[in-house]
This record gives structure tokens, sequence and C-alpha cells, in this order.
């Protein structure tokens, strides 16, 4: 009796400082989740407010979040360099592109699902090899192909080589394989041939599939430095968002504006985070598709 | 009947190589036909701007001058080799162990705040590199943001370093406090192995290029994390039920039972994060032009500067010929060392 009276407080104690000591690890473990999502959101923040500030008040205090004086001086500067065009610019590429692959990498990726015919898996090894080549090794080649045909400084030349893509035709190939096939017999009872199977059964549902598609090509485009960089050699109404920010960076050891430098980073980076915030349930579900089928 | 299942078979044939056609051509044009005219133009001396028919053929000469004669292009290229590899080296543990580490938080069942965590963390993976670039650029100046953490975390300590135009290699920086440098250091410090000093190929990633690399990291870890996530989502709870039943605590349950089942995704992710890796353009290009004293000179951005800027187009193709096996065998001896591992 008297050993269990004795045991209890001691007991009661330990578990009280047990709480205590979940309750202090739940706070340590929540506060350093969200100092970690501050870490990924907090330059952003910053490039935002700088983008309002004064030249002058930047080169004083760079690391103050909330502007002095508020200017529109850095977008006033990105306008005069023709941002619209290069807005413009990305826009139109980016939705070219993005049409090019909803259309031709559905295809390529419905055939290769559903169509049995000689060469099937020669057709798609060849395809998916074609993702193991890295896009820098395409730097030199792709340049000399625009060159051989007179692509350099053009739309045709920003756009036509990237019309399909083989990530793309290979998401849309997995997905037609999970689409039953009850479908398409019902549809060639009443006479379809593959076309209008394609066009009027096939697609219409393969909605959450072309939109993953559509965001992973409209963001791909949209960001895209390397192949515009190539592509343009002289003319300047054909640049990108990213493209012009970059030669406006110009040469090391210049003095940065960096207002207008932040206003066109936070041009390029808005619409696609406009795009992000509507569409977030599909860029995950996308990438979960394309990456653990990979 | 049967001639009709035999004409079937024939449209479906015909149906098929036209639902191809667009995806074969533009592959073929924009794909495969340049990569046999990089291979050929890796063998003349073409400058990229004259009309290519005037190149002339030297055989093997860029891939000597890369790779085996001494001088400046032989120790550019393996300079940038060894900054892309340190650059590797540093990136692809970090960035494959945080995005699972996140993947692993954020797929608590119990989790508050699910969705702005996640969101949050993948933020940065959706955004232009360009604008990044810039943005981290500003961050790294002396007086930036990045300093001024760094010097109120370390109660000011932490003396400000303008980032970008910093050279010193970190091992060279660390051996410096131990006392050792080149000029009291041991003679072969001073012997040269393919156009670097022993010196210079120990020097770690310079703090310039540490910079990319943490920016790269930054960028990366969102999307590798929610591969991570769905592998994770794909383990069916019974499993984890009956590492409970058997008594087994969280971090056992992880090492025994999570993390073997993840090793599918473990090589996605980490062929992604070489593949990422070796070929690192955009940030450099835009933060430092290669510099301060070559220390982020990459074979990607040697790809382009002696391609494009140095009008050495035939060389240029070398390198990025060379760099596309470099790559291939990386992968290769990852995937044998990952695959050796699955079969334990």
């Amino acid at each position: 009796m008297t050993t269990i009276s004795e045991v209890k407080p001691a007991a009661s104690a330990n578990t009280s400082a047990q709480s205590l000591m979940a309750t202090l690890r739940m706070v340590l473990s929540y506060g350093l989740l969200f100092l970690l999502a501050l870490s990924f959101i907090y330059p952003f923040m910053l490039a935002v407010t700088t983008s309002f500030k004064t030249l002058p008040e930047i080169a004083a205090n760079p690391v103050a979040l909330i502007p002095e004086t508020f200017t529109l001086e850095g977008y006033t500067r990105m306008q005069g360099l023709n941002v619209g065009r290069w807005m413009f610019n990305s826009a139109f590429i980016a939705i070219a592109v993005t049409t090019g692959n909803v259309l031709f990498s559905s295809m390529a990726g419905y055939a290769l699902a559903r169509i049995d015919f000689p060469g099937r898996t020669a057709v798609f090894l060849s395809i998916l090899g074609t993702m193991m080549i890295p896009g820098i090794v395409m730097l030199i080649p792709m340049f000399i192909i625009l060159r051989q045909l007179g692509l350099i400084d053009t739309y045709g030349g920003l756009i036509l080589p990237k019309v399909v893509s083989a990530f793309g035709v290979f998401l849309m190939k997995q997905f037609f394989e999970s689409v039953p096939r009850d479908l398409e017999e019902a549809a060639a009872i009443d006479g379809a041939s593959r076309f209008q199977m394609f066009f009027r059964v096939i697609l219409p549902i393969a909605r959450p599939a072309l939109v993953a598609l559509i965001i992973f090509s409209f963001q791909g485009s949209w960001n895209d430095f390397m192949h515009p960089l190539i592509v343009i050699s002289v003319n300047q109404d054909l640049y990108t968002l990213p493209l012009g920010l970059a030669l406006l960076r110009g040469g090391i050891g210049q003095n940065l504006q960096w207002n207008a430098l932040m206003a066109g980073s936070m041009i390029t980076t808005l619409p696609m985070a406009i795009i992000f915030f509507i569409f977030q349930r599909y860029f995950v579900e996308g990438i979960a598709y394309g990456g653990l089928k990979g | 009947m049967a001639a009709g299942i035999r004409e079937q078979e024939r449209q479906d044939r015909i149906a098929a190589w036209l639902f191809l056609s667009p995806a074969l051509i533009i592959f073929a044009i924009f794909l495969v036909i340049p990569i046999l005219f990089a291979l050929y133009f890796s063998f003349t001396d073409w400058n990229g701007i004259s009309p290519p028919a005037e190149a002339s053929w030297i055989g093997l000469d860029n891939y000597q001058a890369i790779l085996l004669q001494d001088g400046i292009r032989r120790a550019d290229f393996f300079k940038a080799l060894k900054n892309t590899t340190y650059f590797a080296l540093g990136v692809v543990p970090v960035q494959t162990a945080l995005a699972l580490f996140l993947a692993v938080v954020v797929n608590q069942r119990l989790l508050r705040f699910k969705s702005f965590f996640r969101t949050s963390y993948y933020f940065p993976s959706i955004t232009s590199s360009v604008a990044i670039s810039l943005i981290f650029l500003f961050l790294y100046q002396k007086s930036g943001l990045i300093n001024s953490i760094l010097s109120g975390a370390t109660l000011g300590l932490w003396e400000p370093i303008a980032w970008m135009e910093d050279s010193r290699g970190l091992i060279h920086i660390i051996l410096g406090w131990l006392g050792v440098t080149l000029r009291d250091g041991p003679a072969f410090f001073r012997t040269e192995l393919l156009g670097l000093t022993i010196w210079d190929w120990i020097s770690g990633p310079s703090v310039a290029l540490s910079g990319i690399m943490i920016l790269n990291t930054w960028t990366t870890i969102g999307t590798m994390m929610i591969i991570f996530l769905a592998a994770l989502q794909d383990i069916p709870t019974s499993v984890y039920e009956a590492a409970q039943i058997d008594g087994a605590t969280t971090w056992p349950t992880f090492r025994k039972i999570t993390l073997p089942l993840l090793r599918p995704t473990m090589f996605f992710i980490i062929t992604l994060g070489l593949i990422g890796t070796y070929q690192v353009f955009d940030q450099v290009y835009v933060m430092s032009s290669g510099g301060p004293a070559k220390t982020t000179l990459t074979v990607a951005y040697m790809v382009y500067r002696n391609g494009f800027r140095n009008s050495e187009m035939g060389l240029g193709a070398a390198i990025a010929l060379s760099l596309f096996i470099i790559i291939f065998i990386l992968t290769m001896i990852q995937r044998r060392i990952t695959g050796s591992e699955a079969t334990d």
C-alpha cells in the first residue's frame, strides 16, 4: 500500500514532464517547418518590395522589407525596354508550344498505348532514349540545324523544335494505358475510325493528363532560357522575358539597376505563380505521375 | 471474317504511323539529325559564322585539344569538369536528403498547415531560373540579405563577403585555417595533372560556386519532394500496420521499411540530380559568366562560351559530346551501385 502511494506522485510528475517535452518538441518542429517555409518564400517577398524601391534606397539598405518611398521607377524602366513585347512573345510561344504538345504528344502517346503494330516497342524505346539526352548537349546541334533551315531569328525557330516532347509522349502513353478499352470497343461497333475514336472519345476523357501536360509544356516554355538564347541572334523584337531579363543584367561589374531587375523578375514570375495557385492540384499530380513511372 | 480482321490490322497499322508521324518528324529534324551534324562538326574547325561548307576537317584535333594537348583549352576543360564535379557532389546528396526529409514531414497524417508547407516548399520550382538567379544575385551582395542573416545568426562573427566575386575554394579556406597553404605546403601541391596543379584540383568549390550550389539546391528540392511524396503515398498502410504490431518505432520503421521501398524513386531522383547538376547553365550565365577566376566555369557553360562567344563551334561540339559521354557513364555507374544494393 505504502509503496503504491509512494510511486504514484513520481509517476504523475514523470508524465507531466513527458507532456511538457512533447509540447516543446511540437513547438520546435513547427517552428523549424515555418522557418524553412519562410526561407523558400522570403526571397520573393523581398524581390517584390525591392521592385518598388528607389535606387538610392536599395543601395543604402538592400535588406529592409518595406520601401520608405514607394516608386514605380523600376517598372517604368522595364516598360521603356519594351517588356510588353517580351511578355507577348513569351505568352505566344508558350501557347503555341503547348497547343502542339497537346495534339502531337497525345497522338503519339495514344498510338503507343493502344494500337498494336509492328515496331511499336522499338519506337517507344527510341523516344524514351531521347529523354536521356541532356538539353545542354543539344545547344550546338540545335543551332546548326536551325541555321541550316534558316530558322535563326524567327518564331518558327523558337516554336517548332518544342511542339512535341518525349516527356509529353511518355506522360500521355501512361495515361491512355489506364483508360478502359470498352469505350473504344463501343465506338468501334458504331463504325468509328481510329481518328474519330481518338478525337471524339479518348481525348475528351483524357482531361486530367492533358491538364498536367498543358501545365508542364507551358511552364517549360515560359521559363526556358537556353533555347531562345541560341535561336535569337540579332532580332530584339523576338526577345522573351527570361532572355530579355538575362541580357538586361549585362556584364559583370556594372552598376545594376536593381529595382528594374526585380521588377522584371516579378513580371516573369507572377503569371506562372497565378497559374500555379489556380491549378496547384494538377502540378502535384502531374509530377507524381511523370516522376513515379519514370 | 479473316479478311476483315486483316483489313482492320492494316488500317490500324496505317493509323498508328499517322498518329506518330508529327512526333517522329520533329524528333528526326530537331534531335537525331542535329546530333549527327554536331558529331561531324566536332571533327572540323567550323567557327559557327561562316558557311559550314567552308569548315575544314581536322580529325581528332578538337578532342585532342581538350583531352590531351597541354594548353589553355585542356586546362579550361578540366577546370570546368572539376567545378562541375564539386557542384554535383555538393548538391545531389543534399537535395536528395532534404527532399526526402520534407516529403516524410509533409506526409505526416496529423500535420497541420500541410498544404501551406507543401506549397511554399514547392513554389521556387515553378519559377524562371533567370528571375531566381537575379533575385539571388541581389541577396548575395556584400550588404545583402544572406550576409546579414549569417551575421545575425553568429552574433556578428560572420564577416560579410561578396559571394559572387569570391574565388577562394572552400577546401583551400579550411586548409588555411589549419595552417596549410600552397607556399609552405608539400612540393607535390605544385605537380601538374591534366593542366591543373594538385593544389588546384583539391580547391573544393569556390565561394561563388557554392552560392550557385545553394541556389540550385533551393530551387530543385520542391520537385523532388513531390516525387518522393507520391512514392510515399503509394506504400500501402498495411505495411506500416504490420510493423506497428511487431512493435517497431518510427526511426527503425523508416530505415527498415520505408527506405528500401523508396529505392526505385531514390534511383530516379539521384539520376535527375546528376543530369541536372552536370548541365547547370542558366544560373552561371546570369550570375557569374564563369568567373571569378573561372571558378564557376562549368562544362555546360564552356560549351556555350567556346561555341558562341569564342566562335569555336567545332570545339564546342566536341566538348558537348564529351559531356554527353560523361553523363552517360555516370548514370551507368550510379545504376550499377543502386542496382547491386537492391539485390542485397
